[in-house]
């Protein structure tokens, strides 16, 4: 029982951690929880969809089908945080003013949690359609008993736990300071996911360029882990990267903090003049 | 968002076409079969500094997930199905690889020498 616990458990923290994260990230704003629970749902309907389909998305595109399909989601999930980021720092002046207030009401942030209801579901889908998995393997092997199962199921309740966790721990930052927490937080997770992507194509083939190792820390902090899981997937670390994937995490990193910096706006003579009026 | 996605599939695509062509000539091919949540045969030898290929059937009903850290893989296969893996060229040395699903028996070894 523990056995299966603890492999379910591993899948599901990332996406624990992400849908902690997306809850944070639009607390109190109207609807937003809907967004967030649309999300959660439309990865796993998709996960069980992967999960049934899963011989034929093997074989699909000279078997490098499940590779594509991985990096191409993982792809774009990168491109909604990156959109996400930006759009909070074009938009952050407002906002932040806005959070201290009770009933704030974003009328122009819709967008956005589309952004990160297409981020959760990504997450959901990956990690999901593997734990469909591994339980429809123990339900039809029927040589591992109730408690195999019941495991499996109370990991996933504890990867729930994970995502209440990560949004009590980021709510209590106070508000100034959870804006520029959450963006450095997102830039970092897409980092990773970049790299992960990065991975898949390797894998498929795609790319062969740059496959050498960057380094070995396996011995010391794994990777698949639980410690190693949760820095894997908030700062996106990986204990035996390719070159490719190094590329790939600095990279997106490096164009999100750039396009981050020119989406802002200049500081304004009329809001620094304006503020001590309020 | 969406045109993005549909570059990258785009891309993905066309330099899989690409490559299929080049690097299939060079590779080395082999293959294993997984049955009772085993590897058989359990280690499996390849030349160093080559491209490899390697088919992995899975002969149980249950679904397996072939992953190795050193080799950078991660792939699921379906019960009773087929795969192929793709594994970037290696130095001599002794890799393990293991069925993510079934650890404790799924165990196995690639010999680059």
């Amino acid at each position: 029982m523990l056995g299966a616990l603890i492999i379910v458990f591993r899948e599901v923290i990332e996406a624990g951690l992400i849908v902690g994260i997306a809850l944070a990230v639009t607390r109190g704003v109207r609807g937003s929880r809907q967004w967030i629970a649309a999300g959660v749902l439309a990865g796993v309907v998709g996960a069980l969809l992967v999960a049934g389909f899963a011989g034929q998305l093997s074989a699909a595109m000279a078997g490098r089908g499940q590779e594509l399909f991985n990096a191409s989601v993982l792809g774009l999930a990168v491109a909604m945080l990156a959109w996400h980021n930006i759009w909070m720092a074009r938009h952050g002046r407002e906002l932040s003013r806005e959070l201290s207030d009770v009933g704030r009401a974003v009328a122009s942030g819709d967008k956005t949690f589309l952004a990160l209801a297409v981020v959760v579901a990504v997450a959901v889908l990956r990690e999901g359609s593997e734990v469909a998995l591994f339980l429809y393997g123990i339900l039809i092997s029927g040589e591992s008993g109730f408690d195999v199962l019941a495991g499996g199921f109370a990991g996933l309740g504890l990867g729930a736990l994970v995502s209440f966790l990560t949004f009590y721990g980021l709510v209590i930052i106070p508000p100034r300071r959870l804006f520029a927490t959450i963006s450095v937080l997102v830039t970092l997770l897409a980092g990773g996911l970049a790299a992960q992507s990065a991975a898949f194509l390797q894998q498929a083939g795609v790319v062969t360029a740059l496959s050498s190792t960057l380094w070995d820390t396996s011995g010391i902090l794994p990777d698949n882990g639980l410690f190693g899981r949760v820095l894997h997937t908030l700062i996106g670390y990986s204990d035996q990267p390719s070159a490719l994937q190094g590329v790939a995490y600095l990279g997106t990193i490096l164009t999100i903090v750039i396009a981050t910096r020119l989406a802002a706006p200049a500081p304004r003579r009329v809001t620094a003049m304006s503020a001590p009026a309020e | 968002m969406m045109k993005f996605g549909a570059k990258l599939v785009g891309g993905a695509f066309l330099g899989a076409a690409l490559l299929a062509g080049s690097a299939l000539a060079e590779d080395a091919s082999l293959s294993l079969s997984i049955k009772d949540h085993r590897f058989s045969p359990a280690e499996i030898r390849a030349p160093a500094n080559t491209a490899i290929t390697l088919t992995v059937k899975n002969l149980d009903k249950t679904p397996e997930e072939f992953e190795s850290k050193p080799l950078r893989v991660e792939k699921v296969i379906a019960g009773g199905g087929e795969t192929t893996v793709h594994i970037h060229p290696l130095s001599p040395g002794k890799y393990r690889f293991f069925g993510d699903y079934h650890e404790a028996t799924a165990e196995g070894f690639l010999i680059v020498e």
